[in-house]
């Protein structure tokens, strides 16, 4: 399949509006679908994004939890696409998200008196390890035996939440034995959680007198961007994974050891997604229960997608959805609309950057070149190939 | 035609053969077996009760008649080259729309109710896979994305339009069938079901008859084969896979129904809770047949079964969340080829475009 010219890409502003274009059109017409869904409930779509606006930007609690939703969705929509560009698809994010949890939860729990400097990296760093074990896992199943990754990555991600599921659990009254990180107290009132993460292994609060609950991770999330798009475009490694996600064939005439490439791109997003779960936990939540994990590796791919996979279009999608996700708490409530149209939304996004013909054929554009490149994705389509 | 409609036979009779519908296979009929001594010799009055007592065997065909039908729903369109792992949105949403007709049309009599209500699940099933057909089909959108977002809609639109208020009544009871109810322990399991669940035995055999020994069955695995053999012969393949993918729509929605109106009878929100993806597993264990999805689906409904039966029997020391584990690992182990390695077709996930 004819690929991104990555290494040409001009910043110039002209380059930049015309990339932004696309996705753009796609918010702006899903969210244009979203108000006629409402229509046709009987809502009213003004009020509800009026509603919206205010949730996501129209004060700086509104922002706060902007950045906090945000900051996840940096990280797991950089894991979809750091795939992307190997050529795999990593429909596993959830599940990578939830083996970062728990690991650094485990870590974060334990060693008391062990200094912050020293704690919380190390419980990132579980984080990382725990996810890019579980990508891992699905990366090396493919190189060994052929499996392909949607398959391993959706049973890895329900193998995944219920592993976490057990390590929290509470026991049951027939005498079921409690889960190893579940919270003797919580447990005794039948709840499922971890103990609260030691405050050596939180990750700081940022400019916690203007932000709420606004924490380091938004900037280790942002570095994470860049380190990304560095690794991508100014390394070895990077070039070698593009051509593999490019073409695996000629990558592999050129010398390039395609299946060790593949397996260590999983992992790299396997630890991207994994990271993402540790700074929730140590940034956010201080603690994990089963019911925190909604559905990150959907939102993951829609983020990919919206941000055309590059790095820095990740960040700026993910602070779209962020605000969305934040925004729709004060929409429910301003205007009573079900803060599940931002779903609804979601997947008409998703569908229409993912098939921009669509969009062209409703704005009458003509197909451009540089846009055409940007919105294919290599990424596997089907069971069968190696 | 006759030799090589033979030897395409033949061919897929081994390939039905495969070890991993036969291991499925295997394993039921060595349950099947173990479960009749069970209920009728001294063995009952062992720990095989557990595992093997009628009770077992009842949960485990009802917790596979939603997974057949999803995996059905999987074989149809990914037989045909088109993958579906929006089945879990496809069930979702018929589940919904079966839910809103029956509360809507409360007032009919109940088996009017519960037509109009299957049928309108069947309906919703097969627009989402209108829908994701053609977003993939006609609009080239990678399947597994497109299947995304079907996944994404179904959950966003059943919530945003559920009124927790509606309440159904009535749901299909169960029908035992003469004489054939009364085999000790298979009749009695099988034959004394609600109606869906003698819908899915009937489908999983013409399915797989269909599939194996039709024109619609043969051109269905020509397209998702070699697309481009197929419309040399005159197959236009992109109509075809439409249908066939809406037709797996309408499976999926089925299953959806039977979640609605034969198990619980109400909706919940996001009330499928996964089974879409253990009938993608179903269906990959089962080797891309009807019957080995079958075989499958009972398998990890059996596995569903045991935690409940262990529950019961007061074993509490296996934690249920590892007996769960069970169909996501045997699936990873059948796609890897550590035992029996299944074959997804061969066109899948391609877009086709006649020259």
């Amino acid at each position: 399949m004819e690929q991104v010219k990555g290494t040409k890409r001009t910043f110039s502003l002209k380059a930049i509006l015309w990339t932004v274009r696309m996705p753009a059109l796609a918010m702006i017409t899903a969210l244009l679908v979203g108000a006629l869904v409402m229509l046709s409930s009987g809502d009213n779509p003004l009020v509800a994004y009026g509603g919206l606006w205010k949730g996501a930007v129209g004060s700086f609690s509104a922002l706060s939890q902007t950045i906090r939703k945000a900051t996840p969705f940096i990280l797991t929509g950089l894991s979809v696409a750091f795939a992307f560009k190997a050529g795999l698809f990593n429909i596993g994010a959830s599940g990578q998200f939830l083996m970062g949890t728990i690991f650094s939860v485990a870590v974060g729990v334990n060693f008391h008196g062990l200094p912050a400097v020293i704690h919380l990296p190390l419980a990132l760093l579980a984080g990382v390890v725990g996810g890019a074990l579980w990508g891992g896992i699905a990366g090396w199943l493919k190189v060994w035996k052929g499996a392909h990754e949607v398959i391993t990555t959706i049973m890895l991600n329900y193998i995944a939440s219920l592993f976490a599921g057990w390590t929290v659990y509470a026991g049951g009254t027939a005498g079921q034995k409690p889960g190893p990180l579940s919270d003797p107290e919580a447990a005794a009132r039948a709840i499922s959680e971890t103990r609260d993460v030691l405050e050596s292994a939180r990750i700081p609060l940022l400019f916690p007198q203007i932000l709420d609950r606004v924490h380091w991770g938004i900037i280790l999330a942002l570095l994470m961007a860049v380190l990304v798009w560095w690794v991508l475009w100014k390394t070895t490694l990077g070039f070698e994974i593009r051509t593999v996600g490019q073409n695996a064939q000629a990558a592999r005439y050129a010398g390039i050891r395609v299946g060790r490439t593949m397996a260590l791109s999983m992992a790299i997003a396997g630890g991207l997604a994994g990271l993402a779960g540790a700074v929730e936990t140590l940034g956010l939540n201080y603690k994990f229960a089963p019911e925190f994990t909604g559905s990150v590796g959907f939102e993951g791919i829609t983020i990919a997608l919206l941000g055309q996979t590059h790095p820095f279009g990740v960040v700026l999608s993910s602070f779209l959805m962020g605000g969305l996700y934040g925004g729709a708490a004060k929409m429910q409530f301003d205007s009573g609309v079900d803060k599940q149209i931002i779903q609804i939304v979601q997947a008409l996004v998703l569908a229409f950057v993912a098939a921009p013909e669509i969009i062209r054929s409703l704005y009458r554009l003509r197909k451009s070149a540089p846009e055409e490149t940007l919105q294919q994705t290599t990424a596997a389509s089907s069971w069968s190939e190696e | 035609m006759n030799t090589a409609n033979k030897k395409q036979n033949g061919r897929n009779l081994s390939a039905l053969m495969r070890l991993t519908s036969r291991w499925s296979w295997i394993v039921v009929v060595v349950l099947f077996t173990l479960a009749v001594l069970v209920e009728r010799t001294a063995l009952g009055e062992t720990w095989l009760r557990v595992f093997l007592g009628k009770s077992a065997l009842n949960f485990a065909l009802r917790a596979a008649v939603p997974l057949t039908l999803g995996a059905l729903s999987g074989v149809i369109c990914e037989r045909s080259g088109i993958i579906n792992i929006g089945i879990e949105g496809m069930m979702l949403a018929g589940a919904f729309g079966a839910f809103v007709v029956k509360v809507k049309t409360g007032a009919l009599p109940l088996p009017i109710s519960l037509f109009l209500a299957t049928m309108t699940a069947l309906l919703v099933g097969g627009v989402m896979a209108y829908l994701h057909a053609l977003l993939s089909i006609r609009y080239k959108v990678n399947q597994i994305i497109s299947g995304t977002v079907i996944i994404t809609l179904a959950t966003g639109l059943t919530t945003y339009f559920f009124n927790p208020d509606w309440i159904s009544k009535g749901k299909f009871g169960d029908i035992a069938i003469p004489l054939l109810s009364k085999i000790p322990v298979l009749g009695e399991v099988l034959f004394s079901n609600g109606l869906i669940t003698y819908m899915m035995l009937i489908l999983v055999v013409a399915l797989q008859v269909l599939l194996f020994h039709s024109q619609w069955g043969l051109r269905t695995r020509a397209i998702g084969e070699h697309p481009r053999a197929a419309d040399t012969m005159g197959i236009n393949v992109n109509r075809m896979r439409y249908y066939n993918t809406i037709i797996g729509g309408m499976l999926a929605g089925l299953g959806g129904a039977f979640l609605v109106l034969e198990a619980v009878g109400q909706f919940k929100e996001g009330m499928t809770a996964g089974r879409g993806f253990i009938s993608l597993a179903a269906m990959i264990f089962g080797n891309w047949t009807p019957v080995g999805a079958f075989g499958a689906a009972l398998l990890f409904g059996y596995s569903q079964a045991l935690q409940n039966e262990l529950l019961l029997a007061g074993v509490t020391s296996v934690p249920r969340h590892f007996i769960s584990m069970l169909p996501y690992v045997v699936t990873i182990v059948a796609v890897t080829g550590f035992v029996g390695r299944t074959r997804p077709p061969a066109a899948e996930g391609q877009v086709y475009e006649s020259e």
